[in-house]
Order: C-alpha cells, then structure tokens, then sequence
C-alpha cells in the first residue's frame, strides 16, 4: 500500500483502579498507510477503545502510557506540547464516539458543533464551513440535508445522529479517524445504512481509519485488514479475507463459531392447550402517547417466546404490562387462564412470584452494597418464607444451579463479578421465587459473545429442567435462532408477524421481517456489497422502513 | 414552544398556592407568639380595661378566623392595614389622618434591602461563577484550593464578624468607605452606592462561597460526560470546553443556587443591617416583632415568603428555558 502514515511500537497502557495501575496495553505494535481501514476487534475489555484513543495522544482520565510510541506522521504524539497534539485532533485526526446520542452537546445545534473544529483551526470560515457540512450531509445521504444541521442532536434520530457525526469528523478532512464503535448503539436496519454512508466517504476522501468494533460482520465490511485483540495483547493480524477464511489462533476460531449455538426444535403445543401467560388485545399508552396497539400472543408452558424488534417497537412497554407496571388501557392478561388485575399492587403475592423478571443491565439492577447471598435470599424469605439453614441450602443450591460455586460467590459484592456472573445472579434471583414463567429483557445484549453464549445455554438447560416458559424479549436475531420456540415480531407498537421459529426463518415473511432479517451483517466481505445491489441505493435501512 | 408555556403557568400557580398556605402559617405563626400588643405597650401595670379598650379599637377581640380572612382579603387589594402603633398613637391625638399604613411604612425600607440586595448580587453573582469556571478549569491546582479555602472560611465566619473586619480595614484603618450606611431618601445615587458599599461587600463574603462551589461542582460533574471528551478530541482549547461545551449544561443547578441566595440576601440580613445601622426591612421585622406590631409582622413576612416564592419560580422558569429539549421539542 501507499505511505505509511501512523505507526504505534510496543505500546503499553496502564488504567488506576484503586491505589494501583493494571495494564490494558501490553505491548501492542500497529501501523496504518494513509487511506488504509483497519478492523480492530476484540471483547470488552480487550483495550480496544483505549488503543484507539491513544492512537490520538489521548488517555482518558485514570489511565496512562507508560511504554512506547505513537508517530502520527512524522509526529511524536506522546511527547507532543499539549498545543501541538490539540492542533493535530480534529483537523488531521478526528473521532466518530458509539453513542452519537451522548457525544452531541445537547445545548448547541449540530451545525454549530460542525463548524466548530474547521473555524477554531482556522480551515475554513464559518460559512463555508457551513456550506461545506451541508454538502458532507447530502454525500452522507441524511434526509434534507440543508436543514438537519439546524436542529438540535434530541431532535433528530440516532442512525442520522451518526452520519451527522461522521460528517463532524470529515469536517477538516483528517488523514485519520478513529471510528469507536460507531453503530453498535443502533438497530440493525439503520445500522446498514450508517456502514454504507461511512464507507462510501472514507474512500471516496481517501481517508485511513481504524475500525473498532466487536462485531465480526461488521469489521468484515468495513475493514482493509483486521487486528484481533484479547486482554491487551494481539492475538493475531491479517488482511480481512485471509482472517476470514482461515483464522490461524484459537482465539479467533472461537470468536467466529459463537454463532454456532442453536437448540433442537420442541414439538408444536397441542392445540387447545392452556398457555400460561395470554397476553389478549393489549393497548397500553404513556400520558397521551400510544405505544401498544391490540397486541395479542400466547406463550405456553416449557416454550420460549422471542419479542423481536428495533428499539421503540414496544416490546419493553409488553413486559410492563405483562408484569403489571404499566395497567393497560385495553385488553388483558391471562395466567392459567386466571385474568390478572392490571396494577401489580392488586395482584396476589403468589400471582407476583409466578412472573420474574430478568434486566438487560446486570450491573444496575443488583443492589451493589449487598451480598450475592443476601440478593439471592430476598424472595426467598419474601415468597418462600424461609430461613435459618433451610435458606443456606436452598441459596447453594441455586448458586450451583447456575454454575457458580456458592463457597466462593455466597459472599462476594456484585462489584466483585464479571458482567456475565451478574448477569447468572439476576437468573438465580428470578429462580428464587419458583416462578413458571420469566421475562429476559434483552438479558444478553450487554455482554460478549462468548459470555453471552453462555448465559443461552444456562437458560435453556434451566428451561428443561424446571419446565419455565420464556418471553425473550431482544433486538438479536442471531439469539432469537439459539434460543427461541415461537417469535412475535414487532413494530411501533403492533404485532406484525407471529409463528414457530422455523416458519418465521424460512421465506416468504412478512416485508418487515424480510428486511429485518436481511439487515443482519454476515460474515462475508461483500455481503454489504450484495445487499445494497439488491435493495438500491435509495432503498435501505431508514428508507426501506419508511416506505412501509 | 405550548410545552414550556404550559409548564410555566403550572409554576405559577403552584407558587400561588405556596403564598397562600404560607399566609395561613404566617397568621397562625404570629397568632402563637406570647403577649399581645396591647399588654407589650402597657406594659406590666396595665388595667384589665385598659387593655381591653386597646384590644376593641385594634379589632384583636374578633375571632382568629375573622381576623384572618379580613386580613387576607385586604392583603390581596393590597391593603395590608395599619400598623398597631400607628394606628394607636393616630387614637391619642384624635386624629386618624396621621397613621401611615403598613404599605406606606414598609415600601421605602423595602427599596433600600433591594438596594442593598441588588449591589450585592451585581457584585457575587460575576464573581462566583467566574472563580467557579476557573476552578473547574484548574481543578485540584493551588488556585482552585486557595478559591475554595478562601470562600469557605468567610461563609463559615459569623457575618457580623465579617462586616467588623471589613470596618476596620476598610473604614478605620483605611478610610476609603463610611461605616454607617445612613440612608435616607433624596440621596443621589452614588451617595448611597457609596454608603452601601460596605455591607454589599460583607454580604458578598457570605454568599460567594455556595454559588462558586455550585457552579464548580457542576461543571466538574459534566466533564466525564462523552461531548465533553469529544469536545476535547476535536482539539477545542480546555477554557473553550468549559464555558462553551459544559456551561451551558450546567446552567440548571447554578441558576437554583443563585436563586437561593439572591432570597436571602432579600430575607436574611438583618444582623448586617444592625451592624451598619442601615434602614432595611430586616430592622423593622426585628423591631415590630418587639412590639407584637401584628400587621407589620404579618407583612414582612408575607413580603420574605414572596420573595422567595418568586425568586424560586424564576429560577425554576430560567432552568426550564436553558434546557434546549423543552425550548425545542421534536
């Protein structure tokens, strides 16, 4: 390829958490040509975005470089003066963050954070900068271009947040941006349309880019060459189709036979069947604002129901009203067949402990400064009435029922546990009540694959044993093909399409789901290609919804 | 724009609902207090009939609910009566024509404490939230400790002690300001900026340290936000980030703060103006609460309770606006 334009040595990077430094970085070399895209891969915690910022000069609060060097074009950033690296950020390297939502200031119009790095580095004038965001925009294809920049980042939606944030960085037409994770904040429909816009205009500037992402597909479409990283360290590195194809490390075998995991078909529920959770012609609304239209399914007993959808969809706004948090205007629920009032309040104490519930977000939803033990004894006591050594062995045998060894765990804090651990607790806290049926809101979706894998396969071996019925409710269809019996796909509040698994995966679907389900990146390098071929340039993502 | 109005008018009549509740507390408060006015001027050898007499001619025999609603029903004519002493004094000579009212006794007090108030603010408000901004800038640095160990100290310091000390340097040793703050009406405006000076700067001592430490800490709390690091990544110098990115995120909890103590600068001075001997409302609380002068009690009061009604409405109004998703809904 061309010049060599960034080259990072033996780089090491230390984080402070408490009074000592751990290290995230340790020793990683990378280079980068100018125009060159390089995928960067790894799970949480592989030192993925710390890298990426570093490869800016930039270390975020709590966190150093202790070893090595970063040469950005000639340019020695870790011992740049301060000035010389804010003269460089922004104008010749530049940031596209995950969540544009969070990385737009609230307070000033988008434009307004547009022209901002142009005019304080004195590229351009304000409008001309102006002018030339608005061109950015319409090259980024974002509806109305000469408008969206005046409005303020609440105003618009997430996947054009993005674009417009993508456009942010090409403002000064860096040699360089660092993409950290730019769409794994969306759906997966908007999610193609950002890929394709962030491509188009990295090539189209001849821009060089390092792609963090999680998400092999992704990096698949978007990457010249991809690194892999584990714990710091790189596992491995090579160009994209040759890493695809045959992956030399374990590691990265094992990244990409995470999708592998599916369980057999049950036999269709006998018709007349009792299910045990009926939702009938649900409408629900928040204030004035209606979120759920005549919403209708059954889940039956041992079966897992998939609620799919992008957010918004309303498939939370089910779950509240399943579990009685938000009383529906219209339409009922049906335990056993039993109508269940519609405020929990009124509900029986028994009537609330055979409904539990899972979190997505293990980490908010335990009490950090109670004992794995004690979070676990709560419904115990609470529902079970128990205690003394009869509630010590009910609580190891829980803990053993999710695999973790309760000599070890009964006593840790939540703080003390991996994300996936959390999120075994949150499973042994809803066990706890001895429920028939589980609500999992989108209980994998905050963690890695192979972590999340894990918590799968726990949940269905818990299925087959104790016979519970899931609703899953998530946003991944690659979990709805491991885990589910039946989905109920969902849009702006209204049930679209609902069936077994094999009926919904197998053609012809309804059009939502058509294109849901063909928004889902695959491994292959031109599946991006293909799909836009397919569907035109004016018809994905945002467009394609819009249109039904 | 209807959403922001809607919720102002809510404000609005809430703060109304406040004023009222806080006009039956006040009557009952000042109902409770021991003794009444007549007992308080007689003093200890007053004739039962004596103090009946005065009671009659002052209507305090009437029932408390009476009382209250005539009082309330003038209160929103604005009549806020006659002052028990006037109005007693008025009786002796024979004449009714001499007693001043409570609106008339009050309004020229009430302008110098929002005098005194309004210097003050002009000078605490730029101040605080200047030393605040620089020491979010410079956090952790000798500056924003001194800033901090600075205002905390004078807001831990009794304010009379202050204002001694501001005397000695500033008027005993230095004779650069008056230490009496003689108002009195027809002075020009500088004669009495001059003389007001001195417990404006005390009063300043007082009230910077909440303000600063408010706006420090907001701003502080928004630093770890991602616009703000991603202010940063575009290479946007560090006091741009602060006043441009985090300030105008910041403006709710400042604004509230300010709020607060522009309120107590209206209500709470009373030992300030003793020290300096200057005629604001404070004194003339102190003084009818002495006397159990009901109506002039009940009329401070009522004034302090708006004040900090309307001081928090508009601070609540002003938070409100600086919030760009209400001003601009989707």
């Amino acid at each position: 390829m061309g010049e060599r334009l960034l080259t990072i040595k033996d780089l090491y990077i230390e984080g402070r958490s408490d009074e000592t430094w751990t290290p995230i970085i340790k020793g990683v070399d990378l280079t980068l040509d100018k125009g060159e895209v390089l995928g960067l891969i790894g799970e949480s915690g592989a030192g993925k975005s710390t890298l990426g910022l570093a490869a800016m000069g930039f270390c975020r609060d709590g966190v150093r470089i202790s070893g090595g060097s970063v040469d950005f074009d000639g340019i020695d950033l870790l011992n740049a003066s301060a000035a010389t690296k804010r003269g460089l950020l922004g104008k010749r390297i530049a940031y596209v963050a995950q969540s544009a939502a969070a990385s737009f200031n609230p307070a000033h119009k988008i434009i307004e954070q547009h022209v901002e790095a142009p005019v304080q580095h004195h590229v351009m004038g304000r409008a001309e900068s102006i002018q030339d965001g608005i061109e950015l925009y319409r090259r980024l294809r974002l509806p109305n271009p000469e408008q969206i920049g005046f409005r303020y980042p609440h105003q618009v939606s997430g996947g054009q947040l993005q674009r417009a944030m993508t456009a942010m960085a090409m403002s000064c037409r860096p040699d360089l941006i660092i993409f950290d994770e730019p769409t794994t904040a969306l759906d997966v429909t908007t999610q193609i349309e950002v890929l394709a816009a962030i491509r188009d205009i990295v090539a189209q500037f001849d821009t060089a880019a390092i792609y963090i992402t999680h998400d092999l597909a992704v990096v698949a479409q978007m990457a010249d060459r991809i690194k892999v990283l584990l714990k710091g360290d790189e596992v491995e590195e090579a160009d994209t189709r040759t890493m695809l194809s045959s992956p030399q490390q374990d590691y990265t075998r094992s990244l990409w036979a995470v999708r592998s995991f599916e369980r057999p078909m049950k036999p269709a529920v006998a018709t007349g069947a009792q299910p045990v959770v009926s939702v009938r012609g649900v409408t629900a609304s928040y204030g004035k604002v209606a979120v759920l239209h005549d919403v209708s399914f059954d889940i039956h007993a041992g079966r897992t129901v998939a609620v799919v959808g992008e957010s918004g969809s309303g498939k939370s706004t089910t779950a509240r009203c399943i579990t009685g948090l938000l009383p529906p205007i219209e339409g009922e629920i049906l335990f056993d067949g039993v109508p269940l009032p519609a405020n929990y309040r009124k509900r029986s104490k028994d009537q609330l402990r055979q409904a539990q519930m899972i979190y997505q977000m293990a980490d908010t939803a335990l009490n950090p400064r109670v004992t794995i033990g004690q979070i676990i004894a709560r419904p115990l006591q609470f529902y079970g009435g128990l205690s003394g050594s009869a509630l010590r062995k009910r609580l190891d045998e829980l803990l053993d029922q999710i695999e973790l060894d309760p000599k070890i765990y009964r006593d840790r804090l939540p703080s003390e546990l991996s994300g996936g651990q959390k999120q075994r607790i949150g499973i042994a806290r809803a066990l706890a009540a001895e429920p028939k049926f589980i609500i999992c809101d989108e209980v994998t979706s905050a963690l890695d694959q192979l972590v999340a894998e894990g918590i799968l396969r726990l949940l269905a071996r818990l299925q087959d044993d104790l016979g519970l019925s899931y609703m899953f409710i998530t946003h991944d269809l690659a979990t709805v093909k491991a885990i589910a019996d039946e989905v109920v796909v969902m849009k702006d509040g209204r049930v679209v399409e609902q069936g077994e698994k094999n009926e919904m995966f197998a053609p012809p679907h309804h059009a939502y789901t058509d294109l849901l389900l063909s928004s889902v990146p695959q491994m292959d390098p031109d599946w991006l290609d293909q799909l836009l071929a397919q569907r035109g340039v004016d018809n994905i993502g945002d467009a394609a919804v819009d249109k039904m | 724009m209807n959403s922001v109005l809607r919720i102002i008018l809510q404000r609005l009549a809430l703060g109304l609902l406040t004023l009222f509740i806080v006009s039956i507390v006040i009557f009952t408060a000042v109902n409770l207090l021991p003794g009444d006015f007549a007992q308080a001027i007689l003093g200890q050898g007053a004739t039962p009939e004596a103090v009946a007499a005065i009671r009659t001619g002052l209507g305090l025999d009437q029932p408390p609910v009476v009382r209250y609603l005539a009082w309330l029903g003038g209160a929103i004519h604005g009549d806020l009566g006659t002052s028990f002493a006037q109005a007693n004094f008025a009786s002796f000579t024979g004449t009714t024509s001499g007693a001043k009212t409570v609106a008339e006794q009050i309004a020229p007090r009430f302008a110098n404490t929002m005098f005194l108030a309004g210097v003050t603010a002009a000078i605490a408000v730029p101040i605080s939230v200047t030393l605040g901004l620089l020491a979010a800038l410079y956090r952790n640095s000798v500056f924003d400790r001194a800033a901090n160990i600075l205002t905390l100290t004078s807001i831990s310091s009794p304010e009379f002690f202050l204002a001694y000390i501001l005397i000695l340097f500033l008027a005993v040793l230095n004779p650069i300001l008056p230490s009496l703050s003689n108002i009195y009406d027809g002075m020009s405006f500088t004669d009495r900026l001059d003389k007001t000076l001195l417990p404006a700067l005390t009063l300043t001592l007082v009230v910077t340290a909440h303000m600063m430490r408010m706006t420090r800490a907001a701003i502080i709390n928004l630093l770890a936000s991602p616009y703000i690091e991603m202010a940063r990544l575009k290479g946007v110098s560090p006091l741009r980030v602060i006043v441009r990115h985090a300030l105008p995120n910041a403006l709710a909890p400042i604004i509230n703060v300010i709020a607060l103590n522009l309120a107590y600068l209206i209500t709470g001075v009373v030992v300030v103006e003793v020290v300096f001997v200057y005629p604001g409302i404070g004194q003339l609380f102190v003084d009818s609460v002495k006397i159990r002068d009901i109506p002039v009690v009940q009329a401070c009061c009522l004034i302090f309770a708006g004040a900090y009604i309307l001081l928090n409405l508009l601070a609540d109004i002003l938070s409100i606006l600086s919030n760009p998703r209400l001003r601009h809904p989707k």
